[in-house]
């Protein structure tokens, strides 16, 4: 969660058209070529770059490596000697997913089966909010977007113990219900900001055609509206993706059950009660990895853009 | 109904998630078809388009906020009865319990030294986490800036963003993987303390350095996101500025400090003040590496241990952790407002 409202400004690189592309990139070939003396010194500023991305790379792609090594490899040399010492095998993974005692496919579904409603239906609700707050006049409309907007300093963990207490007197405690709401609540007051951001970017003029052509406020909303607005659910959606997916809080309060329990907490307690079976572990982790890794990769540029419209939550 | 709630086959969970998915669908569309009929009052329109969220907030995040403020005030003890002595409660046949008001949860969190351990732990995690993350950041982001590769610079450096935090507990916690000097070591940084000539380190148990082992891995994750926002800022400063600074005869590490710098402060600043909290209340990380032992936890992950670890006892005293969490965001968030305020008056 964040407040960073003064980061609307910033300037989204990310949504040129491919004419203004094509210049862009010789402008900065040109810019390039024209700011060779301005720049660090070129050699040295290269040197620690590479480095430093040297340096952030290591560690994911030790235990890469490491996921596709035999065990008793794995147990007796480190990752680095593969290259000398090369054995690949595919059992860490088929053991990690099948295993009978730490097996990972039926939490994997599990984090499916949170994620997509923890998804879809914040993103439903603050659209509709975010349309009311730009363009729907009503009186206490401002007092009530600020409210909520600075909702989000509420930490998560100040609502749990309430919010259990709701849901136990409800009967739902321990299902996926309560998982599903809370990320839900979680998640509105970022989205309900995020998207009015985007929401009142659409022309005045247009919204004021279709009123004079006769539509309400529901035609509005899903006839103008919502098609103006996917890049925005787009950069949404992967936030709240990312998060839901890779959240282990929320999982471990208000889903403990192992029948309910998703991917990132049972990796959590793999590593704790199976610190050393580093060939689970391992292949495991990338399990949990590739889903989030997979949307991210395929939808950076709406991920960059979320993130410069509307700061990140954390 | 029961399979609504516990459901056990792969099948049930995904009809559970459909219907759920099916439930809220039909919900809102009957809302959205009620306010769509003709003369229907603008507030019932409002009340349409607001009326779920509102709620949802109200119930899930302000009641929430009052009750644990309310609960981190108030102690469990055994109830006394008018007799002075303790009532049982005739169903259980044990000692009945009441809630007090008192401090003493406050009181207990501040002057216990494993609860001042902790607070100070945090602290460090508050402090380093976004200064560090920050400069790595903004370092790389001046260094790749319009040089060729910069995108695979950048997506390398971004990619542990996507990676969740217990992955990358995960992928730390090989790297730290400590053995005996007298076997071959398989933790990439003790293999390097040996390559230099050094005995292998317990980088996760030796005090009270391990805490600071843990806060490099969040530096890890952090650092992808103040690249980005800076390196985009760093792309908005306009181009007469940088042309008069070369004029001048700027160059290199004086075009840094005198123009770059001043130009990307209010970025800097959003970014300091999102890692801060995202550090404020990283739990995943904590949990997965140490589970809090070794002198390590903080108030995030000291308040789950607290609150669902430790009976009745603990939950007012996860209480009170959760609200001191809550008072140190303030002034974080009003010093990101002023800052904001003030970028904008300059415009």
């Amino acid at each position: 969660m964040s407040m960073s409202g003064s980061a609307v400004e910033l300037p989204i690189t990310t949504d040129l058209t491919p004419e203004e592309k094509i210049s862009a990139r010789q402008l900065k070939k040109d810019l390039r070529l024209q700011d060779a003396k301005t720049k660090l010194s070129s050699p040295w500023a290269s040197g620690i770059a590479i480095f430093l991305a040297i340096l952030w790379t290591i560690p994911t792609f030790g235990l890469f490596v490491t996921s596709f090594r035999p065990p008793e490899q794995i147990k007796t040399s480190g990752w680095w000697t593969f290259f000398a010492n090369p054995g690949v095998t595919f059992d860490n993974y088929i053991n990690a997913w099948n295993n009978s005692s730490g097996g990972l496919g039926g939490f994997f579904l599990n984090s499916f089966v949170i994620v997509l409603p923890a998804v879809l239906i914040p993103i439903s609700l603050a659209l509709l909010a975010a349309y009311a707050f730009a363009w729907i006049p009503f009186k206490g409309r401002d007092f009530l977007f600020v409210a909520i907007f600075a909702l989000q300093i509420v930490p998560i963990q100040v609502t749990l113990i309430p919010l259990q207490t709701i849901f136990v007197n409800l009967g739902l405690q321990n299902s996926f219900w309560p998982v599903w709401t809370s990320h839900t609540i979680f998640a509105l007051p970022l989205a309900i900001f995020l998207l009015h951001n985007f929401m009142k970017d659409v022309p005045a003029s247009i919204v004021e055609a279709a009123r004079v052509d006769g539509c309400g406020h529901v035609k509005i909303f899903f006839i103008v509206l919502l098609p103006l607005l996917v890049p925005a659910l787009a950069a949404f959606a992967i936030f709240q993706f990312l998060w839901v997916w890779n959240d282990l809080l929320v999982a471990l309060v208000f889903a403990p059950s192992p029948n309910l329990k998703p991917i990132t907490a049972a990796m959590a307690e793999l590593s704790g009660t199976k610190g050393g079976q580093w060939e689970l572990l391992s292949a495991g982790a990338f399990i949990a990895i590739v889903v989030p890794l997979a949307v991210f990769l395929g939808l950076q540029r709406y991920f960059v853009r979320g993130l410069l419209a509307g700061g990140v939550k954390g | 109904m029961d399979w609504l709630l516990r459901p056990e086959t792969i099948a049930d969970k995904v009809i559970v998630m459909v219907f759920a998915i099916v439930l809220f669908i039909a919900i809102m569309s009957a809302i959205l078809w009620l306010i769509d009929r003709p003369n229907v009052p603008n507030w019932l329109v409002v009340v349409g388009f607001l009326g779920p969220v509102t709620l949802a907030i109200a119930i899930g995040l302000l009641y929430p906020a009052l009750g644990t403020t309310l609960r981190s005030l108030q102690v469990s003890q055994t109830a006394i009865g008018p007799d002075g002595k303790p009532i049982i409660n005739p169903q259980t046949g044990q000692k009945s319990t009441e809630l007090t008001f008192s401090l003493d949860n406050y009181v207990k969190v501040f002057t216990e030294p494993n609860f001042q351990k902790v607070l100070l732990n945090t602290m460090f995690w508050v402090i380093l986490v976004p200064v560090v993350a920050t400069a790595f950041g903004l370092v790389y982001a001046v260094l790749v800036d319009r040089t060729r590769g910069e995108k695979l610079a950048k997506a390398l450096v971004f990619l542990p963003m996507a990676i969740s935090m217990v992955g990358a507990s995960i992928i730390w916690k090989f790297m730290y993987e400590y053995r005996d000097a007298s076997f071959p070591q398989i933790g990439f940084l003790n293999q390097v303390l040996i390559w230099i000539g050094l005995d292998p380190y317990q980088f996760i148990i030796n005090e009270p350095w391990n805490t600071f082992f843990l806060i490099v891995v969040m530096v890890w994750i952090q650092t992808g996101f103040a690249m980005t926002v800076l390196s985009a800022a760093i792309k908005a400063v306009p181009d007469d500025i940088i042309e008069a600074a070369q004029i001048d005869g700027a160059t290199g590490f004086k075009m840094f400090r005198r123009v770059t710098v001043p130009s990307i402060r209010p970025a800097a600043v959003v970014v300091l003040t999102t890692i801060a909290m995202g550090s404020l209340k990283a739990f995943d990380i904590v949990r997965t590496m140490t589970g809090g032992n070794f002198g390590t936890s903080v108030v995030a992950n000291e308040f789950y241990t607290q609150t669902f670890q430790q009976g009745q006892a603990g939950v007012g005293i996860g209480a009170a952790l959760a609200v001191v969490l809550f008072v140190i965001i303030i002034p974080v968030i009003v010093y990101n407002v002023r800052q904001m305020r003030i970028s904008e008056e300059m415009r």
